[in-house]
């Protein structure tokens, strides 16, 4: 027989096997979700949820897809968190600290209580990159923020009102744009591309028959 | 955490590893397989090829031809509304070009649709951005190195597709190709690169040049938080948690908007719309042949189901893609991608004694159909419920590499297995098939549109692309450049459109009354829109079951 757990779905007791996880052991115990499910693999950030193991004091984040149930586990879902999102034109932003200022200036109100951190599901250094984004240095922040699937948990976290992902967000699209170094081969394949420089060796390849293109396919040579 | 009789095959892994990374140093493989061998590998074991899962069309555009049972299930299905209780002419939203899906083809061509000037609105079943795009790891393919060229990528291409593709989408694809990494990069996408800013590439199952460009192991994720950004700067207006459940067509049969269902509240709205775009998505969670999937929780094949009642043909709708590493173990992530890159930079596939019994970068389908093979020969690892797997040997990665390789190109994949107890640094993975793409789809031109006119169609509901069989990385590719190419068609079309007087669903009706003359009697009702799960709960067996709708 299966080892159960008992849990609290909003405070509604259900007993689920142990070896499920939250989101499982929700629909295990019936509903059909609509919110708090996407790509249930840790890559959508659908899924934030809150729980507390009854009799201990702290409070404890994690995406419900990638979590086991436990017993005793009180949980209640995140599906949605009302962050800021202020729209800009990136062909006209610059990579300077203006750009910081201008859109989300409540990063420099961050008192450096570290609670974004702490309830980052992925383990990021949430504080440390805002504090990147705070001295202009988004190519750290960029690096630093790069595997967070906005879920929004550290904003509901935070006393000063900060919306991280988004502030990660900008700081990636800038370096990424404007930081990055320039890739010479891509722009020279496109320039030839443009210029129409690449149509005959399509043309000519379209042109063979079944059995020319499989010969050429069975031979080809491999980069190593 | 491993059983102890995982912990004693480890230790064959471990027994074999020495000279298996020998080789590989030396640029010694196992050998790749000849056509022949091929063709007889896939024909014994791949799922496309059990005649029994699969189900003759009765009615429509492809009567005669053969899908998967449950596609075929909700092609032939109820539709969720019947068109005499809709009216038509309260109309809720109305707009040049209506993009239905918000994942990464969706996306794009929104974004294209406005740069061309329309007025052009998104509406999604979830989120914005809940798409198997978030999902891809592992890269996007282009042939911008001076040893590769679009040729030769076209070559690659056909190939993996059994020369089944479509010549003229093939060609748009890795003509394009570069031109969207492009694209991309100035938009902000963060591509891993040299400290010179060339592109950081790896060889991807089939391909023979390493053109795989990726964003660590989030390419599909950076791909589409910048892309959703960018939708969000443009203020393109998105109607989520909304799907479409019928195409709206005007006097004339062209598309002309869609009926719109609320997930949550079920209420339902019109939108009018001068072209339509099709972008959503793929059919992971049909679970054809009770595989498990890669996908997300929306793929269940719904565009497909609108299209064709609507009256566009289908291409290839027989044929999957069953990605050769999903996770097989443990339970919590059955089925969840193990990325190809995990193989591209140096994992090797090898079975319960530490032998490595295939070349481990062959196409999708002949990687797949040879770990099934392998398993079949009783040189699988038993898993749990009856299941079983080989290994995907991870710690040569960093013993190819040096220390650190894993951490910094595939973080993604050691958290999920961290979470588990299970360090992919130190001890080999256990892997088997799982659902991962829709081969096939809607049948479209150069120009992205479907068979009826001004319904376009992008992304994975397309079919015909990637012929038989996609290679990794020709799915990110294939929803930017088709993607943007439906955007700016639709875009362009819906300038020619004179708004039509009478939209109706005369097609859905003939499509009812169609199903009736065939003897088609079914409880199913299509678009499936969400999957149901109860992992088992034996409730579910019980006869007071069936009032839990």
């Amino acid at each position: 027989m299966e080892k159960m757990v008992n849990i609290y779905l909003y405070g509604k007791k259900y007993e689920v096997p142990a070896s499920l996880t939250i989101m499982n052991a929700m629909e295990y115990a019936g509903y059909q979700l609509v919110r708090g499910v996407g790509c249930r693999c840790g890559f959508c950030g659908a899924c934030a949820t809150i729980y507390r193991i009854k009799g201990q004091n702290e409070l404890k984040t994690c995406l419900a897809c990638q979590t086991k149930v436990e017993d005793n586990m009180y949980i209640a879902t995140l599906p949605f968190f009302p962050l800021v999102k202020q729209p800009y034109d990136i062909e006209k932003v610059k990579p300077t600290e203006q750009i910081m200022m201008q859109l989300y200036p409540e990063i420099y109100a961050c008192v450096g209580c570290n609670a974004c951190t702490k309830a980052c599901t992925q383990d990021l250094k949430v504080m440390q990159y805002i504090a990147y984004a705070q001295r202009g240095e988004y190519e750290k922040c960029a690096e630093e923020s790069f595997d967070c699937v906005m879920c929004g948990v550290c904003s509901s976290r935070c006393p000063a009102g900060i919306t991280h992902p988004q502030v990660g967000l900008l700081a990636r699209r800038l370096t990424g744009k404007y930081l990055a170094p320039e890739t010479q081969h891509l722009l020279e394949r496109v320039a030839e591309i443009e210029g129409g420089n690449c149509e005959a060796a399509l043309q000519d390849i379209m042109a063979k028959t079944a059995e020319e293109l499989k010969e050429l396919y069975n031979n080809r040579d491999f980069e190593q | 955490m491993y059983t102890q009789e995982m912990l004693e095959s480890i230790k064959k892994v471990e027994a074999t590893r020495a000279e298996r990374l020998a080789n590989v140093k030396a640029g010694i493989h196992p050998r790749r397989m000849t056509a022949e061998e091929k063709v007889q590998v896939k024909m014994e074991n791949h799922p496309d090829y059990i005649a029994s899962q699969f189900a003759e069309l009765a009615i429509g555009p492809n009567k005669g031809e053969k899908v998967p049972l449950e596609l075929a299930e909700v092609l032939q299905g109820n539709p969720r509304v019947n068109p005499k209780d809709i009216d038509l002419k309260k109309i809720d939203y109305d707009v040049d070009v209506l993009v239905i899906g918000g994942g990464g083809s969706g996306s794009a061509a929104a974004i294209m649709a406005h740069e061309n000037g329309a007025n052009v609105m998104i509406v999604t079943k979830l989120r914005h951005g809940d798409a198997n795009t978030m999902m891809a790891e592992g890269g996007i393919q282009a042939a911008d190195k001076p040893n590769d060229s679009p040729a030769q990528h076209y070559l690659d291409v056909m190939g993996g597709g059994h020369f089944k593709n479509v010549p003229e989408l093939v060609k748009k694809l890795v003509n394009d190709a570069p031109i969207c990494i492009k694209w991309l990069n100035d938009l902000g996408v963060m591509f891993d690169k040299e400290a010179d800013g060339t592109m950081v590439t790896t060889h991807g199952g089939g391909t023979s040049r390493k053109r795989m460009h990726a964003c660590k192991d989030y390419s599909g994720a950076e791909i589409m938080r910048v892309l959703r950004d960018e939708v969000q700067n443009r203020q393109i207006p998105v109607v989520d948690f909304t799907s479409a459940i019928e195409i709206i067509k005007d006097e004339q049969g062209r598309a002309a908007g869609a009926v719109l269902m609320n997930m949550e509240t079920k209420e339902i709205r019109i939108a009018r719309a001068k072209t339509v775009v099709i972008a959503t998505g793929g059919a992971g969670r049909m679970h054809y042949q009770g595989f498990p999937t890669s996908n997300h929780y929306g793929a269940t094949a719904d565009g497909l189901v609108l299209a064709y009642r609507a009256g566009a043909p289908l291409l290839y709708a027989y044929t999957l893609q069953y990605h050769p590493t999903g996770a097989a173990y443990p339970s919590q992530i059955f089925g969840a991608l193990v990325t190809e890159k995990v193989r591209s930079i140096g994992a090797q596939l090898v079975n319960k004694d530490g032998e490595p019994f295939m070349y481990s970068l062959e196409t999708r389908d002949i990687c797949a159909s040879g770990v099934i093979r392998e398993c079949k020969r009783g040189n699988g690892v038993d898993t749990f419920n009856g299941g079983q797997g080989v290994w995907l040997d991870s710690p040569m990665i960093d013993m190819i590499h040096g220390e650190g390789t894993i951490e910094k190109r595939i973080p993604a994949m050691l958290r999920m297995y961290l979470k588990y107890g299970i360090d992919m640094r130190k001890q080999p993975i256990l892997i088997y098939p799982t659902l991962h793409y829709q081969n096939g789809g809607i049948k479209i031109g150069v120009n992205g549109m479907s068979e009826v006119e001004n319904l376009f169609v992008a992304g994975e509901a397309v079919g015909g692309i990637h012929g038989e069989n996609r290679l990794m990385g020709n799915s990110l590719l294939d929803i930017i450049v088709f993607g943007r190419n439906a955007g700016v068609n639709a875009a362009a079309a819906a300038k020619e459109v004179k708004l039509g007087k009478k939209l109706n669903l005369d097609h859905v009706k003939s499509f009812m009354k169609e199903m009736k003359d065939a003897g088609i009697k079914t409880d199913v009702v299509s678009p499936k829109l969400l999957p149901r799960y109860t992992h088992g709960n034996p409730v579910y067996d019980e006869p007071n079951a069936k009032l839990m709708k």
